[in-house]
């Protein structure tokens, strides 16, 4: 444990170079004789080209090449490309279709690539993309997930099927019953960066890319399956990404094709997708419709939940995410099952976003706890507190850490809960009905295996390497915090080296575990060099011989005895003493077994005042409370930025966010920003973010836990808790909009 | 003042049009083909190829303090000509439909979305953008509103940055900055996906009310 960690809140380590247009992504760099490729999709969803134009294309200026299925440079690795996932690019469970990007004719989802259009310019790609004609035998479309709720199947692996603790059927023998039905619609990250690759071959086996990924590693064994090269021969470059939310987390069909190309025209190649196929070509949150009943008695002591949902995935491809797990743990509950099915649709595959999984059950659980306090007449967070457990009930094991009474606590106090009145509808402002709402979150706190190398310089500096990618958290803040804390170097003298794999390899960002991973190596490396310079002023002769190690202390450069500062050595001349230029330790990290008796997750209160209108169904949130028991912060100003930022994904989902599908056609009518709407500045109001700031004893040396996922995850149902407080209407499908007031206030 | 110059085709008067344009002998002659050489051409959609040449238009812009002399196509994009003609890439493509903001420059001064506006519409004006924001070039002194982002840390990733704060300068020069509340309505253009809205809104309040010069 980290005794002596100090953190003030330090700026953003990367901040001159994204406020001066400084930061390089993946688009913004300049290759010489460069082509640009513009992807042409399909116009149906589910059937088989059966012509394809592409004369015209060719003809067109500046034009380099049409590809279709007809003429794709082969992809030797076919069977593997689809890898590269945060945990290693392990190959997909097997469904009855296969889809690899232009290799056959058959059309499995909406925008499906059919052709990939080189030219020369933008501009010219983009023209001549627009000449490629196609005919298609269609087939019948399969979309609409209420309409297949039936075809479920139980997808494998630890996601899939059935959890049973105590009875499946006791909630129906409480006293006090509820059932409700919840649906979370087709989400889309739309990260403001347009996804896409910049390829470049630069010898006939050696691949430079620069990449839109969470993960340069993960990108670089994809790429190396796919092409079966030898991964030292992939350079992988993301040192910034534009926002991910997930649907950077594995290596997409076209950034493969892209590659392909690239080596079969000789030239460095650059694709960016359009905005509109920023929501077809790399994934989405799963549209998901969630049962819950729920039983306690009279009381308000849970006797049982059953939890079911039921998610779209592609025809081609089974992607699971742990929407029920939350309801297993989360309250001290003695008869809880839960149910998770898939259903194959003729849509493009999903992937995790922000909150993943969890935040969509997180909506149909702490709405359900919502509507069982309404029913017992009980203040929401007391029902909460007469259900709370300090032990996990799914594993029967201790949690590492729990603050979450202290979090309620705090929470409550800052948003005003004594304001809130338990009977709704009862407080107007002028036309506003007001209303508050709270919600609990929670989201596995992971130590995966990463590497550092830290290297010290006798003149003060410190450099930090790691192949993480900063998609946007303050990852490269955060480890300059850890390493200041452990060496007492400077923060303003340590300099980070990310998101590249000549760096010491590390995990895929995401899952809210970069800190704890990548910082745990940072903190090994940092504490091998201490280690090494106590041993150099220890020693016979050195200079603070006698001693022992563990009354040394170690600040701005100065190794000195704790208790006696006189006697004190500065690092510099005790480096220059050993004729040492750097000193440069590289450490692989991870967590021991005693990590495997505790569950471990972090946890968080998000707390909202909202305002309806009952003329107009309007719903705004007018203060934003979030609480964060995430334990240890190492880096408070970007973890805070963190917390509001998913307030304001939080505001989206609830409020706004909902990709819309035309089922006769099975494609999306409002695929672009005008029309999905995610929260702009108008629709987030000023927020008060709140750190418990308790060190985890358990999970890494730092004492600190993630937080990017609980963020999000419970916020719309706070939302949607507080307008049922506002209008005592409970909507229970996402977005809440206008409409759904409207229809339930009638 | 810098100048630049750009060589590309010799530009062709505006109201030609691709085919006719071609057949006319006289500009053919320029290319060493027999007109019945070029009519076959055209038949066989080479004339697509053959006209590109001609397609270039010239664009006289100051751009960041230097003026540019270009030769450009007609539907290049002002955002398109900045990123991947005279690689000032700190202004992004976001959607490339007006929908985002991400890539907000000045235009003589006025906040435009550089996607929609076509590049040979600035002809004879000042583009400022991200890069050329503050006085001092990527090195010195940074531009109030940059340093305010830094300090209320109006950004996570940073891919919407150059647009918020070229947008956040105009909003404030425009006089649009007087409440919280008037910020948020007039930077509603310009989209924060990780969600920074309460942190550019502080440091936005934080520079208005500091009263710098922007």
């Amino acid at each position: 444990m980290m005794k002596d960690l100090t953190n003030p809140p330090i700026d953003r380590i990367d901040g001159r170079m994204k406020v001066t247009g400084g930061a390089q992504y993946f688009a913004d760099f300049d290759l010489p004789n460069t082509a640009y490729c513009v992807i042409v999709g399909s116009e149906i969803a589910r059937g088989s080209i059966a012509s394809l134009d592409t004369k015209k294309a060719l003809g067109a200026p500046g034009v380099l090449g049409v590809f279709t299925h007809q003429n794709m440079p082969p992809i030797p690795g076919w069977d593997a490309p689809v890898g590269g996932e945060a945990d290693g690019p392990a190959p997909k469970p097997k469904t009855e279709e296969t889809y690899r990007i232009l290799s056959s004719p058959k059309i499995l989802f909406d925008g499906q690539p059919i052709a990939i259009v080189v030219a020369d310019t933008f501009e010219r790609a983009t023209y001549a993309a627009s000449l490629v004609k196609a005919t298609y035998t269609k087939q019948p479309t399969r979309t609409d997930l209420h309409k297949h709720v039936s075809d479920g199947v139980a997808p494998k692996g630890a996601e899939g099927g059935n959890y049973l603790r105590g009875k499946a059927d006791a909630y129906q023998t409480a006293p006090v019953t509820l059932e409700a039905n919840y649906t979370i619609p087709v989400e889309v990250h739309n990260p403001m960066e347009l996804h896409g690759i910049l390829a470049h071959w630069t010898a006939a086996n050696t691949l430079m890319i620069y990449a839109k990924t969470q993960g340069v590693n993960a990108t670089q064994q994809a790429m190396a399956q796919a092409f079966k090269l030898d991964p030292k021969n992939i350079h992988v470059h993301t040192e910034f990404m534009g926002g991910g939310f997930g649907m950077g987390l594995r290596t997409w069909p076209q950034e493969t094709a892209v590659v392909a190309i690239a080596r079969k025209i000789n030239r460095p190649l650059k694709l960016v997708v359009s905005r509109s196929q920023m929501f077809t070509l790399v994934g989405h949150r799963p549209y998901t419709v969630q049962t819950i009943n729920m039983g306690a008695d009279r009381d308000g002591k849970l006797i049982g939940i059953a939890h079911a949902a039921t998610a779209e995935t592609a025809s081609y491809e089974d992607f699971t995410e742990a929407t029920v797990n939350m309801t297993k743990f989360m309250y001290a509950c003695p008869n809880v099952s839960t149910r998770y099915r898939l259903v194959r649709l003729d849509r493009s595959v999903p992937i995790w976003m922000r909150g993943p999984g969890e935040a969509t059950g997180a909506f149909a659980l702490e709405s359900a706890m919502d509507e069982m306090a309404h029913k017992l007449n009980l203040d929401p967070i007391e029902f909460r507190l007469r259900n709370y457990t300090e032990t996990d009930p799914e594993h029967n094991r201790p949690y590492s850490s729990k603050h979450l009474k202290e979090a309620y606590q705090r929470g409550a106090e800052a948003i005003g809960w004594k304001n809130r009145k338990n009977e709704p509808g009862s407080v107007r402002e002028g036309d506003w009905l007001i209303g508050y709402g709270m919600s609990t979150g929670t989201f596995n706190a992971f130590r995966w295996e990463a590497s550092a190398r830290i290297l010290l310089k006798a003149d003060g500096s410190l450099t930090i390497q790691s192949a993480v990618t900063d998609i946007g958290p303050g990852t490269g803040t955060a480890l300059t915090m850890i390493a200041h804390n452990v060496l007492g170097v400077p923060v303003d003298r340590i300099k980070v080296e990310y998101g590249d794999t000549s760096l010491p390899k590390a995990p895929t960002q995401g899952g809210s575990a970069i800190v704890s991973a990548v910082g745990s190596a940072v903190y090994d490396a940092c504490t091998a060099i201490k280690t090494e310079l106590a041993g150099l002023a220890l020693r016979a002769g050195g200079p603070l011989a006698g001693q022992q190690a563990d009354e040394l202390t170690l600040a701005d450069g100065v190794l000195s005895v704790e208790k006696e500062p006189k006697k004190k050595v500065a690092v510099s001349d005790l480096m220059q003493a050993n004729n040492l230029t750097v000193l440069d330790k590289t450490k692989d990290s991870k967590g021991g077994p005693e990590l495997g008796k505790y569950s471990m997750y972090s946890f968080s209160v998000h707390f909202v005042q909202v305002r309806v209108n009952p003329q107009t169904g309007v719903v705004r949130v007018t203060k934003a409370v979030s609480v964060a028991d995430s334990g240890r912060i190492v880096s408070p100003k970007t973890a805070a930025s963190q917390m509001i930022g998913g307030v304001a994904g939080g505001i989206g989902m609830a409020l706004t966010e909902e990709a819309i599908i035309d089922h006769r056609f099975g494609r999306f009518v409002n695929n672009n920003l005008a029309d999905y709407h995610v929260a702009v500045h108008a629709d987030v109001p000023a927020i008060e973010t709140i750190m418990i700031d308790k060190p985890d004893p358990i999970i890494n040396p730092m004492g600190a836990k993630g937080m990017g996922e609980i963020a999000l995850i419970g916020f719309a149902g706070a939302v949607a808790n507080a307008v049922f407080n506002a209008t005592g209407q409970r909507v229970r499908d996402l977005p809440i909009t206008p409409d759904k007031v409207m229809q339930k206030l009638a | 003042m810098n100048q630049h110059e750009h060589t590309g085709g010799e530009s062709a008067s505006a109201d030609s049009s691709r085919r006719s344009f071609l057949k006319q002998s006289s500009a053919l002659a320029a290319l060493v083909l027999t007109p019945p050489t070029a009519m076959a051409a055209a038949d066989q959609g080479l004339d697509e190829k053959m006209a590109a040449a001609f397609e270039q238009m010239p664009l006289q812009v100051n751009v960041n303090g230097t003026a540019h002399r270009l030769s450009i196509e007609p539907r290049v994009t002002l955002l398109d000509l900045l990123r991947e003609q005279l690689h000032l890439t700190g202004t992004k493509k976001g959607c490339d439909h007006g929908q985002c903001g991400a890539c907000t420059v000045h235009v003589d001064g006025a906040r435009v979305n550089a996607c929609l506006t076509l590049a040979m519409t600035t002809e004879g004006s000042t583009v400022t953008t991200i890069e050329g924001l503050a006085d001092g070039g990527p090195t010195g002194a940074l531009h109030p509103m940059q340093a305010a982002f830094i300090k209320h840390d109006g950004f996570q990733c940073g891919y919407c940055t150059p647009g918020q704060i070229m947008s956040a300068v105009a909003c404030i020069r425009e006089g649009h900055a007087n409440s919280p509340d008037e910020v948020r309505e007039y930077m509603s253009g310009n989209i924060c996906r990780c969600g920074a809205y309460a942190n550019i809104v502080d440091a936005i309040m934080d520079v208005k009310k500091g009263g710098a010069k922007v």
